[in-house]
């Protein structure tokens, strides 16, 4: 189980990477151009709020992880 | 990695239970407070917003909705400092006055027509004033009742703090559903949507006048009677790599996945009822409060099942089965309200035409045409169809005629509980994720830090993913339809068959992603009170 865990932290990084990358691409980048100001307050949440919050926390988890931190 | 024990307490049951009351009398009415903005999000979106489009302005309205959410962690962080340095009971009394004074001042806010954008302004302000203050409340009243509460039932008796963020939605549906059938439509829609606000007021003096009698909780007396209590709770929390890595198993485990469901279970299922099956609002809030109303108990079921079977697999299988079951549901739902498969009454269908001036423009005329169906199985629908016909178009100054449409759909017996059967399942799941959590959170932190550590996970995952929940859901769907109309014009096969279920992707995958994170690193001996 633990090595499971240590494992899984890569997938938690690799996550981290995927999510940020079409968080910020795809759904955040595109908003703050289309010159709506709905799209440009969700836009702004989502890139500064969400994405910092699921990137650097799942970046973190998946480290503490792969370092065995959560480890029995 | 073995969660905080929490020293065992001697309260009486008596005594308990004043607390249990005080405690939660006072978050149900901020939750109250926090909801009737969102019961009340295409009033205000009409009164706050410019209306050049509806969907705008109703998106606008979840964003304002959304930023009181985002700045709840703030609140959290702010008043969990405070909680943890001075006291629990001083600070959450604090937050309470601070909610209670913002949502009175949203009631007060003149609208858009009034003073333009500073309406807007203000609401958002006072919006992030009740988010901020949300944020210190509900980590103050888990960590109270928990710290009164024998180990052994410390599911059971935080499960009743837990029940007040579905009682306050439910008040608040009372209140408006109240207010609407107090007035006329057109009454309420002029000002009769201010009184939800004003009523908080009375609601708040009564919990303030009631919790300032309580005293401090026992666990952080004694602490600070001995001066064990902590100089700087944040660096404590999250300056420390142990106890970080609690805060994220927290967040990541358990909070993201029960506030995508919270949110799910409670007010996308609301809008979805009221925007995509264009269900009659009364209608809607009444089969919502029934919904609420039976899950309501399953709060305290699960806290109390918590302390005999532990909190982990209930709230495991909580988030399994909202992945599995979201989308069936929501497609029950959409079949329950379409009036695809219904037999029109032709003989009864009614037509009414009215040609009014209109109030804005001058010289032009608002026509309306009403058609009132009715279906073989009592299901009604009412089309409205607004022209705004210029009086005199050929000279240019004024643009071509516009025409809206908008359909009300009152549902027969069947179909009606069928919709809250299905909203009560939903009701069911948020009680399997949330009627344990308090005390899961709790045992997770120590009392010196544990209002601060346990109240930022709490609200990331409930405030920012649940959040912004109806939000992201909106734009999934909207998205979708878009691409079936834009796929239509070019004469090619739609890309999405189910654009409606579309939004549910968001709650789905992070319930997914929490579930494995919760399955595999939650220790399962959460259960203390052994």
């Amino acid at each position: 189980m633990n090595a499971l865990k240590k494992y899984l932290g890569i997938a938690w990084l690799a996550l981290a990477a995927l999510v940020g990358y079409f968080g910020i691409m795809d759904f955040g980048l595109p908003k703050l151009g289309t010159g709506k100001t709905d799209d440009l307050v969700f836009g702004i949440i989502i890139l500064f709020i969400l994405m910092p919050i699921i990137v650097g926390g799942l970046v973190t988890f998946g480290w503490f992880a792969l370092q065995g931190d959560y480890d029995e | 990695m073995v969660p905080q024990p929490i020293a065992s307490q001697t309260t009486t049951t008596r005594s308990l239970i004043s607390v249990i009351g005080a405690s939660s009398v006072g978050t149900l009415i901020e939750w109250y407070d926090f909801y009737i903005f969102g019961s009340l999000a295409s009033v205000l979106a009409s009164k706050f917003f410019p209306e050049a489009n509806p969907t705008a302005a109703f998106l606008s309205t979840l964003a304002t909705f959304a930023a009181g959410f985002v700045v709840r962690p703030f609140g959290a962080l702010f008043f969990g400092r405070l909680g943890d340095m001075i006291g629990r009971k001083y600070t959450f009394m604090v937050t309470l006055l601070l909610m209670g004074g913002a949502t009175f001042a949203i009631g007060l806010v003149p609208g858009y027509a009034t003073i333009g954008f500073l309406a807007p302004v203000l609401v958002l302000l006072l919006r992030l004033l009740q988010g901020l203050a949300l944020g210190g409340e509900y980590g103050g009243a888990a960590t109270y009742v928990a710290e009164h509460a024998p180990a052994h039932q410390r599911g059971y008796w935080t499960s009743w703090i837990q029940t007040t963020a579905t009682a306050g939605l439910f008040v608040s549906l009372l209140v408006i559903m109240g207010t609407r059938l107090a007035l006329t439509k057109e009454a309420f829609d002029d000002w009769g949507w201010r009184v939800p606000f004003w009523a908080s007021v009375m609601m708040v003096a009564v919990s303030y006048l009631i919790r300032r009698n309580m005293s401090e909780s026992p666990l952080f007396a004694k602490a600070k009677a001995e001066g064990k209590t902590a100089t700087n709770p944040l660096k404590e929390s999250f300056g420390n790599r142990y106890n970080v890595k609690f805060v994220l198993l927290a967040l990541f485990g358990a909070t993201m996945g029960q506030g995508v469901i919270f949110y799910t279970g409670q007010f996308y299922a609301l809008s979805f009822i009221e925007k995509i099956g264009h269900v009659d609002k009364m209608q809607t809030d009444g089969l919502m409060t029934i919904a609420l109303l039976m899950g309501t108990p399953f709060f305290v079921f699960f806290g109390w099942l918590s302390d005999k079977i532990g909190r982990k697999g209930i709230m495991m299988t909580g988030m399994l089965l909202a992945v599995l079951a979201y989308r069936p549901i929501y497609q029950r739902m959409y079949e329950a309200m379409s009036l695809q498969n219904r037999t029109e009454q032709p003989d009864k269908t009614t037509r009414k035409n009215t040609q009014t001036p209109d109030p804005v423009i001058g010289g032009a005329t608002v026509q309306t045409q009403t058609v009132q169906r009715t279906y073989t199985d009592g299901t009604m629908a009412t089309e409205v169809t607004t022209t705004k016909q210029l009086a005199d178009a050929t000279q240019g100054e004024l643009g071509p005629p516009v025409t809206t449409v908008k359909e009300t759909i009152t549902l027969n017996s069947s179909d009606r509980w069928t919709l809250i059967w299905l909203v009560f399942a939903q009701v069911l799941l948020v009680t399997m994720v949330y009627g344990p959590i308090a005390a899961f959170l709790v045992e997770l932190f120590p009392t010196r830090i544990r209002y601060t550590s346990m109240s930022l996970p709490y609200h990331i995952g409930n405030g920012v993913f649940g959040g912004l929940m109806p939000a992201v859901a909106t734009y999934l769907a909207t998205n979708a339809n878009n691409a079936n109309a834009t796929a239509k014009q070019a004469g090619l096969a739609a890309p999405y068959a189910a654009p409606y279920l579309e939004g549910l992707w968001y709650p789905i995958a992070v319930a997914a992603v929490c579930f494995v994170i919760g399955l595999l690193y939650i220790n399962g001996n959460d259960k203390r009170g052994s």
